[in-house]
């Protein structure tokens, strides 16, 4: 066997199984034994768009120094689908390790690996007398078989099964004795690995392990989101889930009465639709979907830039055209979401990048559509959205809530009327009224056809003119308002990478890879929001070379930067990287180092 | 301020319920409704501030900017409409929402919108202004067109219309009626009890289109419509702060009794026509398909259906009066994520 080089709490471990087998908790208690051991870990779901019986992955990445993008390459596979044995072998080097199922061995065509076969099935009838639940105690097993093998501490496994099951005691002692069973048979039959080994740091301490889309609820429900309009799918279902449980057990009235209102609509054209219509009334809409969503939302997303109501719309991205690869991530709706509709529309878009952000950011969209009476995104993406991302707790947000730029009776009544699209403060962003408003001087039509502004039907060449370059000096003035990229380096190199959203761990190592192992240094920009900050445009004029990384095929934030910035185009350097697995340090690398001519 | 001339109950002149000149063509059916509305409204003394009007696209969809001057309008999207109103409900209960629509934009583009108003049971009144074609788009047929009829270029239609009321009283509408623009005496009172209804009110209004369906042959055209309407009553609205009232006996044979206490009266009735039998409204429609024969007047009146914010347990106090701090959460729920992540 060849030689490897051992690895201390730096390892990659997938487990194989079949959806709907209940693994899914498995992996997250294996995952968070880890965690608690104080080692920064991640975790990513690899699931099919199916409910039950198909091929689903979990891949662990545990790193001391904290690098947890995905990584391309496996240390330890577990195998307990027969399904995908065969190909789950092809991703074992030389001298990595496979656990497998002991009915499934036959398949094994490989004999310059570590093999360790464990008769799972046969064990959880020993453990588990229900037979309805051994599809899923099984799972268990080889958590306990793992655990003695690159040695999890029992006592974090422990408190993680507790974590997962803190309102199922029952459960909670099912899972234990079965991880107890399988770490028991492993001590019993196999011997600790000598090349990959945890021992407990302290890199997790006060740290949380968040999925961006429970993140992002949390954020829109601080900013007082209280219509909540959607249209269940993937991958955004779990925002608009997470935000309705949260407005239900914090948004009551004293007496028991919702301070909010829910609707699941008939498709995403009256998810947004309703939001529109919930937001020109004066609450505070939102809706989540992903692209197939946002593209049935087209011509309502027009309107709501066209008449200039407050709207707020989560995309979180999935692979696509159509219906894609619907459970795989992908960053391929900028572009779309950027000019979403007809005409001259474009759309402010935020771009976080990490769980906190994705919280800061569901706050700030909210102020934010209210401040600019507009629709605008929030572009999260299935990596992000659905995956397990470790941070610190969340801040309270300091920032109050706004109503933007609302006129009050009195008001009205002062100034003896108002001009709906009048821009008086220089800015773009007119003054609006709400209906119920108790003034003669309050009510106005809105339309999505041309309008004066006094909001009145034109068809005049002059009138449209002033109001869709009023228009655009407000997208201009949202250029000062959005949060500002993020800047990493000295600034004074002369190449740089940009990048934006979940491709951020991964562009993080591999600076560290390029720089450590290659001398090339970068600066690093992370764009979080469209349009374009001033710094953002001074980053990319200051650099000789720009990277831009991206999930997508064409280079969408590219076209962007080129069209708004011609001048730049050519410094412009892509590296894209979109087969639906969660971007990895080493496909940046390699594409910068071929980019090099090295 | 001295009011000159007549004025309602809160001291409006019907001036104030008046909107912007109509731009339709001259004798549209859509602007005798839109007067209908505009009396309707100056006759029960409407607040216009707490009113909003919305519409969706087509020549109907432009009548909002036609009426209630002192209200907030939208004319949004295509068949969209519905989903709008949804959203105005949800921001703000206290608001009193007058939807108007065509024939294309709720039988057609927007049919998915208007069935699930319908299930939710929006708080509205739902006014189809049905001639059968497109008009903005020059004529081409609708969806509630009948089998047989044609169009000036002599094109027949083969396909059967869509009955909106018999579907709407299937979905659950506790309000159904059906008139004719060229009736004010039956609208107006007509339009007077939808808003004295909590709830989803539909009104399928035959409104003759004067350019396009407004010929021989045509079965939405005003002569066949006045030859073959078929009034199942005439009406006679109350309402609730009306002293006349006090005479009306609750449980009155023919008289609809309204959510907010006003009562609707159907007088001389040609045959024995009870509303609020549901089956008996889904028959007397049933029989009236491929006939020549248009009923018209109250089709259905149901109760006991919560509206979608009763349903929806809604506090009372519109989400849009919420003052920041109102809105603003508390720190608890941050406080239990964090530990709930560690």
């Amino acid at each position: 066997m060849v030689s490897k080089v051992k690895k201390i709490n730096d390892i990659v471990i997938e487990v194989a199984t079949e959806n709907g087998s209940g693994s899914q908790s498995a992996n997250n208690i294996l995952m968070r034994s880890i965690f608690y051991m104080g080692i920064p870990v991640s975790g990513k779901n690899l699931f099919p768009s199916n409910i039950q019986g198909l091929p689903t992955w979990f891949s662990i990445r545990v790193n001391e120094e904290g690098w947890v993008a995905r990584k391309d390459e496996v240390d330890i596979m577990v195998c307990m689908n027969e399904k995908s044995v065969v190909d789950d072998l092809k991703k074992l080097s030389v001298g990595d390790t496979l656990i497998i199922e002991d009915s499934l061995k036959s398949l094994i065509n490989r004999d310059d690996i570590n093999i360790i076969i464990v008769p799972f099935e046969e064990m959880v009838k020993e453990i588990c007398p229900n037979a309805r639940l051994r599809r899923m105690v099984v799972n268990l097993l080889y958590v306990g078989v793992i655990a003695h093998f690159i040695g999890i501490d029992e006592k974090t496994i422990v408190q993680a099964i507790q974590k997962q099951f803190s309102k199922k005691p029952e459960a909670a002692k099912l899972n234990t004795d079965a991880v107890k069973f399988g770490l028991e048979w492993a001590v019993k039959n196999i011997k600790p690995s000598e090349l990959y080994q945890l021992n407990t740091v302290n890199k997790t301490a006060g740290k949380m392990l968040v999925e961006g889309n429970e993140a992002v609820a949390l954020g829109l429900f601080y900013g007082g989101a209280n219509v909540v309009a959607w249209y269940p799918i993937t991958p955004s279902s779990s925002t608009m889930e997470s935000l309705i449980r949260y407005l239900k057990k914090y948004k009551k009235s004293a007496d028991g009465k919702n301070e909010f209102c829910v609707v699941q609509a008939e498709d995403e054209l009256a998810a947004f639709g309703v939001v529109t219509g919930a937001s020109w009334a004066g609450a505070r809409g939102v809706t989540a979907t992903s692209g197939p969503g946002t593209s049935l939302m087209a011509e309502g997303a027009g309107l709501a830039y066209f008449a200039e109501i407050p709207a707020v719309i989560v995309d979180v991205q999935r692979m696509g055209p159509s219906t894609g690869l619907p459970t795989r991530t992908n960053q391929g709706d900028i572009l779309a979401c950027y000019y979403l509709s007809h005409g001259d529309t474009k759309h402010v878009l935020l771009i976080p990048g990490t769980p906190e952000e994705c919280y800061e950011f569901g706050f700030e969209v909210m102020n934010l559509a209210q401040e600019l009476q507009t629709v605008i995104f929030l572009m999260s993406d299935l990596d992000l959205g659905m995956n397990n991302w470790m941070c610190d707790p969340f801040k309270p947000i300091t920032k109050e809530i706004s109503k933007g730029k609302l006129l009050s009776k009195e008001q009205l009544e002062t100034n003896k009327g108002f001009k709906r699209y009048a821009d008086v403060d220089g800015d773009g962003i007119p003054y609006r009224t709400l209906p119920g408003v108790e003034s003669d001087y309050a009510a106005y039509f809105t339309r999505g056809t041309g309008h004066r502004e006094d909001a009145t039907y034109t068809e005049s060449s002059v009138d449209w003119l002033k109001n869709i370059d009023r228009l655009k000096r407000k997208h201009d003035t949202a250029r000062k308002m959005v949060p500002e990229s993020i800047f990493i380096g000295t600034g004074k190199q002369r190449r740089a990478i940009v990048a934006y959203g979940s491709s951020d761990p991964a562009v993080m190592e591999a600076l560290f890879i390029l720089s450590k192992t290659h001398g090339l240094e970068f600066d690093y920009m992370r764009i979080r929001a469209l349009p374009t900050t001033e710094k953002t445009n001074e980053f990319i004029k200051n650099h000789e070379v720009v990277c831009f990384v991206e999930q997508n095929r064409d280079g969408q934030m590219i076209a962007i930067i080129r069209s708004e910035k011609p001048e730049d185009a050519l410094k412009i350097k892509p590296i894209l990287h979109y087969d639906g697995m969660s971007i990895s340090a080493s496909a940046i690398v390699k594409q910068i180092l071929k980019a090099e001519g090295r | 301020m001295i009011t000159v001339g007549k004025t309602n109950r809160i001291g409006k002149p019907i001036d104030d319920y008046k909107g912007g000149a109509s731009t339709l063509c001259k004798g549209c059916g859509h602007d005798s409704i839109t007067s209908s509305i505009i009396k309707a409204c100056y006759e029960l003394g409407i607040d216009s501030h707490h009113l909003v009007k919305l519409s969706g696209i087509g020549c109907s969809s432009k009548t909002p900017a036609y009426f209630l001057k002192y209200s907030h309008g939208f004319n949004s999207l295509h068949g969209r409409m519905p989903t709008i109103a949804t959203g105005v409900g949800m921001a703000n209960r206290k608001l009193k929402t007058i939807g108007v629509s065509g024939d294309g934009d709720t039988a057609s583009i927007g049919m998915g919108h208007f069935v699930h108003l319908i299930r939710r049971n929006i708080p509205m009144v739902y006014i189809v202004e049905n001639n059968g074609v497109y008009g903005l788009t020059k004529g081409q047929f609708s969806a509630t067109a009948d089998d047989g009829s044609f169009l000036k270029t002599g094109e027949i239609n083969h396909q059967p219309p869509i009955d909106l009321c018999a579907l709407a009283i299937q979905l659950g509408c506790q309000f159904v009626a059906r008139s004719f623009s060229g009736d004010p005496k039956q609208l107006v009172p007509m339009l007077e009890a939808a808003m004295a209804h909590d709830g989803m009110a539909l009104i399928d209004i035959t409104s003759p289109c004067i350019t396009f369906n407004d010929h021989e042959g045509s079965t939405k055209s005003n002569k066949y419509t006045r030859e073959h309407r078929q009034p199942l009553h005439d009406l006679d609205f109350i309402p609730y702060y009306d002293e006349t009232l006090a005479d009306y006996k609750d449980g009155e044979k023919f008289s609809l009794k309204m959510s907010d206490g006003s009562v609707l009266k159907l007088l001389k009735l040609d045959k024995d026509y009870d509303p609020t039998n549901k089956l008996a409204a889904l028959s007397l429609l049933s029989d009236m398909e491929g006939s020549n024969t248009i009923v018209t007047g109250i089709i259905f009146k149901g109760e006991g259906k919560k509206t979608f914010q009763a349903a929806e347990n809604m506090i009372e106090k519109p989400l849009s009066d919420l003052s920041i701090n109102e809105i603003k959460p508390g720190t608890q729920a941050l406080l239990d994520f964090n530990s709930g992540h560690q």
